[in-house]
């Protein structure tokens, strides 16, 4: 396999991140910060399911395969499958935070958040 | 875009570069996709058959193997919905800017037709749900899977009907005893192992014959009880988002 195309998960992945914090960094409201993060939690997917994956390894699920068949990595895919779930509710999280600042501060903007009101 | 802007983003595009680096630096070490040389994954894939009598090795390695973490992620979901229901909860005192306090009134039922065509669907879903969830030790599928899509089964009788419809189901306080039950469960499951003189979280129960719903002991335990737990999260957090709506703090639709 040519370097640029073995290496295409890592690429994948460093693009989600770089383009997650990139609109992180330049982003004008808050909701639209949540759902930068949650791209750029899914970098962390791509490279895990990227290390993981194995040429002619099938599922590692053995209810219709011989034992000992050549398998993709079990251990990334379940850090990966309680990632998914907490990625959601730590979005859901957020996302109560944005509606609280929202109500206490009026605004959306992360400029405009500059300094706590008591 | 003002000055203090175009800093942030000039330093932000000048660490990216450094990043990107580094990243590529490390990258070229990684072993090429397709060539996964890590021992845990092999050792793990041709034990765990025959060890737990889980076919479904991912399962095996969360609810048994990684049991642990697993406890540990369960309760950031747990953490994570307290979370949102403290910070959402109702509250007394002045309205917010944007006249929060005032009810508004509750979107209308759909038409019967879809009424009629939800119900099906929403059966089939928990159904499903159930299926996967009880399945989790052998197939694709487990506690995490199961809750989300039951917890869709009840969406779709909220889409179909309206906010009042989905409270009316989804009694609060037996959602809630659900979630805690859920947490709690997990733990207890662990300790039980532990008043039997083993080490928290072993495997304990009889491990049944491979391929058996009624197999691998405690993971197809505890991936029901995560089910419980994952539904009941997921039904609080939009309870809680549902609420705050209807509040009419958050500009609905």
């Amino acid at each position: 396999m040519p370097l640029h195309l073995s290496l295409l998960p890592y690429w994948v992945a460093a693009w989600l991140f770089f383009w997650g914090l990139y609109g992180i960094v330049t982003s004008r409201h808050l909701v639209h910060c949540v759902v930068c993060l949650a791209v750029l939690q899914t970098s962390t997917y791509m490279l895990l399911l990227g290390i993981g994956y194995r040429r002619g390894g099938t599922a590692p699920v053995f209810a219709d395969i011989p034992p000992g068949r050549l398998t993709v990595d079990p251990v990334v895919q379940a850090l990966m499958l309680t990632d998914v779930v907490v990625e959601a509710v730590v979005v859901a999280l957020l996302l109560a935070i944005v509606v609280k600042a929202h109500e206490k501060s009026g605004c959306v903007d992360p400029h405009d958040l500059r300094t706590l009101r008591g | 875009m003002n000055v203090s802007d175009r800093i942030r983003r000039l330093v932000f595009l000048l660490s990216g570069a450094l990043f990107f680096v580094l990243y590529c630096y490390a990258a070229a070490s990684l072993p090429p996709w397709g060539h996964y040389r890590g021992p845990y994954g092999n050792v793990i894939a041709r034990v765990a058959v025959i060890e737990r009598h889980a076919t479904d090795v991912v399962n095996a390695i969360n609810y048994d193997y990684r049991g642990f973490d697993t406890l540990g992620e369960e309760f950031i979901l747990f953490t994570a919905v307290l979370g949102v229901m403290l910070l959402l909860r109702r509250e007394e005192g002045p309205p917010g800017p944007r006249g929060g306090g005032g009810k508004i009134p509750d979107a209308k039922v759909l038409s019967t037709t879809i009424q009629i065509f939800t119900l099906p669907a929403a059966f089939l879903t928990t159904l499903f749900g159930f299926y996967i969830g009880l399945h989790g030790q052998l197939s694709p599928g487990g506690g995490f899977q199961a809750g989300v899509i039951l917890s869709t089964a009840v969406l779709l009788v909220y889409i179909a009907q309206n906010t009042e419809a989905f409270q009316r189901i989804t009694s609060h306080t037996v959602v809630e005893v659900l979630e805690a039950a859920g947490a709690g469960g997990y733990a207890i499951v662990g300790l039980l192992a532990l008043a039997g003189g083993l080490p928290f979280l072993t495997n304990f129960l009889p491990l049944g014959p491979t391929g058996n719903v009624f197999s691998a002991g405690t993971i197809a335990l505890i991936s029901a009880i995560v089910g419980v737990e994952v539904t009941a999260a997921f039904l609080l957090v939009t309870y809680t988002y549902l609420q705050e709506i209807m509040r009419g703090s958050i500009p609905n639709g």
